[in-house]
């Protein structure tokens, strides 16, 4: 089936519909790694896990191994292939760690965390013009971080990070505001605790957010586009996640459906932002949470409310699930978590979420947050598990013969409701645009 | 349950208890038992109310759980709201319900501390069956049991995973 006939819209009736072999064909998963996965800006890590010189880890991003380091010389963030250049094998054969070369175990050829070449063994049996440095690690073709989130692309001549995130950068910066704030006052020793909180882990790196340690890394038997749907769905919640929702009635939790918008921020970009009834750690106490944070939570709202004004107050009291086209969310609802979807085969996919924190955090702050998170999300959540469900469920159903799925709701909203599915359709558009230029290319 | 304390493998402080490893396998057995049968409430009535259920992430089994990112975290309340889901038909990834099989061996009890809490480790493989999923839990179980009246309870379980990675599961939807 032609890129061009997979996506079937009718703007008089409010109709549109993807084909299902956009979930099961070989041949569309090598052009999406090709054309979508090797042409965007893709998130590899946050600067807080490499936070000391000599600081690694290892990632797998648009399927590629890769390792991102912190230079001993200049404190640099760098970002190679995980590929000894000799004869191949991985260099970098731990999660993390700190190191102060990377020697690849099959001959030993040795490397430093600016990747160049320092060390082969019997290097005069190469012959006189044996130039090591042409054989340090290779870089990822461009590296760009903003506001401690790295990013890779395998396009040299792909725009500017600042340029691609679009719209996108506004809602990063003011929840790095917000999360600078929460920082600050927790610092400055507005807790039930010491005024070091919980920081400790964040020497060396001084900004807002930290990732914690631990991270929930998981896959789905599912097409990767079916996560990327579910993870900005508002539509999906109630019946989905009833046994979340009837937890937090049992908690004396109010359950009124959450209300929003949808907003879309250029280049595939979007967000939703909706009201919730769950608390939030940064900063909207709720029932769930207990007495004990309750009087923190109050004041950092206050904070955060008195300091950036009308924004502060979104950052507060609204939920946002930012989508950064194509595979990364920055989930800012029960707590603060960065989704990363990675496109392993047709019908499977790797997850991997890391949460975030302040750098410096209140402990009965950073109580609340890691329990709110864990009971909704992740492996072990009371919801996460139902979408693996429902996404492994619609990647057994695109082989039942039914050829269309269908993505009309909202389509005549004015104000897009966050329970629409205006922001799935400019998804698949994009999706399907960079195809038909990359097959434009090709021939 | 403190991270430090949790995967030590002989612990100083302990002294030799009058707990026999035959009465400790005895829970942990009715414990496989209840939750293959999907007794869940049966199966929280063999917890205390100070109960901890915890599951560090795959790739940090030295968690700290008051500052580290962790699959599960449960005391006695959130226990039930577990219990309250899964015996939900709206558990999605659990309805119908999987089939699974508890299977716990190497049991040593180490001793007990000064509030007669038991301590004790033990190997468990918790296999799960469901629709294509063939899944296999495989790691340690490091335990607290505690007497309470004439039985004996559970007040602990921090639970080790051996793989490297969950994936390619997608969950930890049932109780290991």
């Amino acid at each position: 089936m032609d890129i061009a006939d997979l996506i079937v819209e009718r703007a008089e009736e409010g109709y549109f519909a993807y084909h299902r072999s956009a979930l099961t064909s070989e041949e569309i998963h090598r052009a999406e790694l090709e054309h979508i996965f090797n042409r965007s800006w893709l998130f590899v890590a946050h600067e807080s896990e490499v936070p000391e010189r000599g600081d690694y880890v290892r990632r797998s991003v648009g399927t590629r191994p890769l390792f991102v380091v912190r230079s001993r010389r200049t404190g640099e963030v760098r970002v190679f292939a995980n590929s000894c250049t000799h004869r191949g094998a991985t260099i970098c054969r731990s999660d993390r760690g700190n190191a102060k070369t990377f020697q690849c175990f099959y001959h030993a050829w040795t490397f430093d965390s600016d990747g160049s070449l320092i060390g082969v063994p019997d290097e005069e049996t190469y012959g006189p013009h044996f130039d090591k440095s042409k054989f340090g690690l290779v870089p990822v073709p461009r590296m760009e971080s903003y506001r401690g989130m790295i990013f890779v692309s395998y396009d040299p001549d792909v725009e500017d990070l600042v340029d691609y995130l679009a719209g996108a950068r506004e809602y990063i910066d003011a929840m790095m505001d917000a999360a600078e704030v929460a920082a600050t006052f927790s610092a400055n020793g507005h807790g039930s605790g010491n005024g070091n909180g919980s920081g400790a882990d964040a020497d060396g790196w001084s900004g807002p957010l930290q990732v914690l340690r631990g991270t929930h890394r998981y896959g789905i038997k599912a097409n990767w586009k079916l996560l990327v749907e579910n993870s900005f769905d508002g539509y999906h919640l109630g019946p989905t996640h009833a046994t979340y929702f009837q937890f937090l009635k049992d908690q004396n939790v109010d359950v009124s459906p959450s209300t929003g918008t949808m907003k879309l921020l250029g280049n595939g970009h979007a967000v939703i932002e909706y009201s919730g009834s769950w608390g939030r750690p940064i900063a909207r106490w709720a029932e769930q949470f207990g007495d004990a944070s309750r009087q923190q939570l109050e004041a950092l709202r206050e904070k955060i409310i008195d300091e950036l004004g009308e924004t502060g107050f979104r950052m507060a009291e609204l939920n946002r699930n930012l989508f950064i086209y194509p595979n990364l969310f920055v989930m800012d609802n029960n707590a603060t978590a960065l989704r990363v979807i990675e496109p392993t085969s047709t019908a499977y996919m790797d997850v991997a979420q890391y949460e975030l924190a302040p750098r410096v955090e209140d402990p009965t702050v950073r109580k609340v947050r890691l329990e709110s998170y864990v009971t909704f999300a992740g492996p072990g959540g009371l919801a996460t598990p139902d979408d693996v469900e429902a996404l492994e469920s619609c990647q057994q159903g695109a082989s039942s013969g039914v050829e269309w799925s269908l993505l009309s709701r909202g389509y005549f909203s004015e104000e897009p409701p966050m329970s629409g599915e205006l922001q799935m359709r400019v998804f698949w558009r994009r999706w399907q645009e960079q195809l038909l230029a990359g097959a434009l290319v090709a021939s | 349950m403190s991270p430090r304390e949790a995967p030590v493998l002989e612990r100083r402080d302990l002294r030799p208890t009058s707990v026999a490893r035959a009465e400790v396998e005895d829970l942990l057995y009715t414990e496989a038992y209840l939750l293959d049968e999907w007794r869940m409430e049966d199966w929280l009535e063999l917890w205390t109310e100070d109960a901890e259920y915890v599951i560090p992430t795959n790739d940090n089994p030295h968690a700290d759980p008051e500052n580290d990112l962790m699959y599960i975290n449960h005391d006695y309340r959130l226990l039930k709201g577990l219990v309250v889901r899964l015996m939900s038909v709206h558990a999605h990834r659990e309805y119908p319900w999987s089939k699974t099989r508890h299977i716990v061996s190497n049991v040593r009890v180490l001793g007990e501390d000064d509030d007669g809490v038991v301590h004790g480790d033990a190997a468990f493989m918790v296999w799960r069956f469901r629709l294509q999923d063939r899944d296999c839990y495989v790691g340690r179980y490091d335990f607290r049991v505690r007497r309470v009246g004439s039985d004996l309870k559970l007040a602990g379980k921090w639970i080790t995973l051996d793989a490297w990675t969950l994936a390619p599961y997608g969950a930890v939807s049932i109780i290991l």
